[in-house]
């Protein structure tokens, strides 16, 4: 962690264990996200990074251990404490979670219609606005989510998840579902937006190439701890096995290149 | 919150330079958008305006899309406008939402009348798809069944079974203690009002007529509508809104087949034997009140009760039995399968399965009231 230092950490999870039943899925975890960084959370599937993520915002008890978000310990926390902490935080869920019977333009200002007073004029533009952020356009406004394809859906529930400029954004597979192309765009996308509005990233993803595009550091989750954290660089020297496997599989590019003796990553 | 302008303006001439203050976040935006309407009202005829940024201490997508507001708006008077001392961090921001294209779709706002008339029609029509889609959901499933009639392999006895348990045998205690508590009603009031004329025994009459023919049935298809009804319409709707109802059919099943006859069978089954205690529990309760409250022996009760009634009696209530479940399942199928993508229309879907289905048992109760009359049953 050694880009970490000297960085204000916004996330700061200690020891936490969450379970179900007797089945541990996180057993002492401990992770932070500094300011500004996009961090990439890997493991495998059903290792529990979605359990994390929502322990993290709250929607998950935690048996032991604490959670700190810019500072303020979640649990311990007042409730109008929390509320501004969740003001300052957006969420996009892995199927998008967008609210079936409202628009698209209703499902944009739910929450800003909640906390800002705004008039009317302003809250449809700052819709436009934040529909083309996420590389739509006006004319899906009206629509429902029903009527969206997959890819769509992601972008309007990214664009959701930025309504109240959070400075936080938790995305849980952002990319997943849509095809490499689309993929692509949306990691330059979620690059853009966090080099635009200065957002911290907390991406949970199995795409390998979103984390060698656009991550700057990733977190990896097996048998219910964070056994690595750092750079691609750092995961890619990592004896590991279970790192190892993942990052120089048959799928991994940049794990291939790196063997082939090619520069994979320009060292930040 | 300071209180301090967010946008101050100093006029000279026909030069304008506005000075922007403080935060220009989402918490401050409606200040903002107030104080930018200000100035572009106060300062109508300047020609050329420059917007020295460089006070802004935080700039976030409210603000910079308000920022953008401004300079369109005295652009788009033919003004000369600039921006500067605008933040290395911010040029970004305010980059991307000039490139903000605000097509306003032709918002069209129906005629009142015509949208009344409208709905009108599109109610009427309604009726008429409504029909359409009973006669076809029957035809399919009269398909469905002389399939599994030619193959009885092909039915899926599992599913039948787990229906019946949830429909027939979960059902049982509350239509027992309904019925039971519907007997006693009606024997109480009975009594209480023909013991003016001295005829207190002719409550056993009407208990019996009355729970046999009608009552019973109808009080078991009203709860059957509500309780399993309603469930069948949301499971199959939910399945319907998660396209797991396309799932099977890209399997090569016959969705009618697997999920739908399954469900309308239970009730077919279920709807009589349901009926059934029902109408003993309400004879029982009558029974029981007619003992207590009109001092009714229960020997005497019974054997009044075997005159009143014939084997008729009964069987014109349990024909209709099936009949009625019938209807309750096919409605609670159609609407299951009419419902789209969103949560509220599965809530509207499943309304309308109670209130359509329960409507036409009491309709089809009417028309058997006049079909029995007529036979002379
Ligand atoms: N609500 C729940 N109840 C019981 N077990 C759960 C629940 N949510 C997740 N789990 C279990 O926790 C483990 C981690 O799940 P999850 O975090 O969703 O995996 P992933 O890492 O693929 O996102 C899985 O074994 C899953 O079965
Ligand atoms: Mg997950």
């Amino acid at each position: 962690m050694a880009r970490g230092n000297g960085k204000e950490v916004v996330i700061e999870v200690r020891d936490v264990v969450v379970g179900f039943g007797d089945h541990i899925v996180l057993n002492r975890v401990d992770l932070d996200v500094y300011r500004g960084e996009i961090l990439g959370f890997v493991g495998g599937s059903g290792a529990g990074k979605s359990v994390l993520m929502r322990t993290i915002i709250g929607l998950l008890p935690k048996r032991a251990g604490t959670i700190k978000v810019f500072g303020n310990d979640m649990s311990a926390a007042s409730d109008r404490v929390r509320n501004s902490v969740e003001r300052r935080w957006g969420v996009l869920f892995q199927q998008g979670a967008l609210f079936s019977s409202l628009t698209v333009r209703e499902n944009l200002q739910f929450s800003v219609r909640e906390y800002l007073d705004l008039s009317p004029r302003l809250l449809d533009e700052l819709a436009v606005a934040k529909l083309e952020m996420v590389g739509l356009d006006g004319s899906a406004l009206e629509k429902y989510p029903s009527e969206l394809s997959g890819g769509m859906t992601k972008r309007v529930a990214l664009a959701r998840a930025l309504a109240l400029d959070p400075e936080i954004v938790f995305l849980d597979e952002p990319t997943s579902g849509l095809d490499p192309i689309g993929a692509g765009d949306f990691d330059s996308l979620i690059a853009t937006l966090q080099r635009t509005l200065g957002l911290t990233v907390f991406m949970v993803t199995h795409d390998l190439d979103s984390l060698h595009t656009v991550c700057d550091r990733i977190a990896v989750l097996a048998d219910g701890k964070v056994i690595a954290a750092g750079t691609m660089a750092t995961m890619l020297a990592s004896p590991h096995p279970w790192l190892h496997a993942y990052f120089h599989g048959k799928r991994s590019r940049v794990g291939q290149a790196a063997e082939a003796g090619a520069p994979a990553l320009s060292p930040d | 919150m300071s209180v301090e302008t967010l946008l101050e303006g100093m006029a000279d001439g026909d030069r304008l330079r506005l000075a922007g203050n403080g935060a220009w976040t989402a918490g401050n935006a409606r200040r903002l958008e107030g104080e930018i309407n200000g100035a572009m009202r106060r300062y109508a005829a300047v020609k050329h305006v420059s917007i020295d940024m460089g006070g802004v201490e935080r700039l976030d997508t409210f603000g910079a899309w308000l920022l953008e507001r401004l300079v369109r708006a005295f652009s788009g008077r033919g003004c000369d406008t600039q921006v500067t001392g605008l933040k290395e961090d911010y040029r970004h921001l305010v980059d991307e939402v000039h490139t903000v294209k605000l097509e306003q779709g032709p918002v069209r706002r129906p005629n009142q009348i015509l949208a009344a008339l409208a709905a009108v029609g599109h109610n009427v029509a309604g009726v008429g798809h409504s029909l359409a889609a009973f006669v076809n959901m029957m035809g399919a499933l009269a398909v469905a069944l002389l399939r599994v009639v030619a193959n009885p392999r092909r039915l899926r006895l599992t599913a039948l079974v787990h229906q019946l348990d949830n429909v027939a045998w979960r059902g049982v205690p509350i239509i027992l203690l309904i019925t039971f508590l519907v007997g006693c009603i009606i024997a109480q009031q009975g009594i209480f009002h023909f013991r003016k004329f001295g005829a207190d025994i002719y409550v056993v009459d009407m208990v019996g007529i009355l729970v046999l023919r009608e009552l019973g049935v109808l009080i078991v298809c009203i709860m059957v509508a509500g309780r399993s009804g309603s469930a069948y319409t949301a499971e199959l709707g939910s399945m319907k809104m998660r396209e797991e109802i396309d799932a099977l059919r890209t399997m090569g099943f016959d969705p009618i087949e697997v999920l739908i006859l399954p469900r309308v069978l239970a009730l077919v089954i279920g709807v009589p034997i349901l009926a059934f205690l029902g109408s003993m529990a309400a004879l029982y309760g009558g029974g029981l009140v007619a003992w207590l409250y009109g001092g009714i022996d229960p020997d005497i009760f019974l054997s009044r009760l075997r005159e009143a009634i014939s084997l008729d009696t009964f069987k014109v209530g349990m024909i209709k039995a099936p009949f009625m479940a019938l209807v309750i399942g096919v409605v609670a199928s159609i609407e299951g399968m009419a419902v789209k993508g969103s949560a509220e229309s599965l809530g509207l879907q499943t309304t309308a399965s109670v209130v359509e289905s329960i409507f036409l048992v009491i309709v089809l109760d009417g028309f058997f009231a006049i079909f029995f009359a007529s036979i002379g049953m």
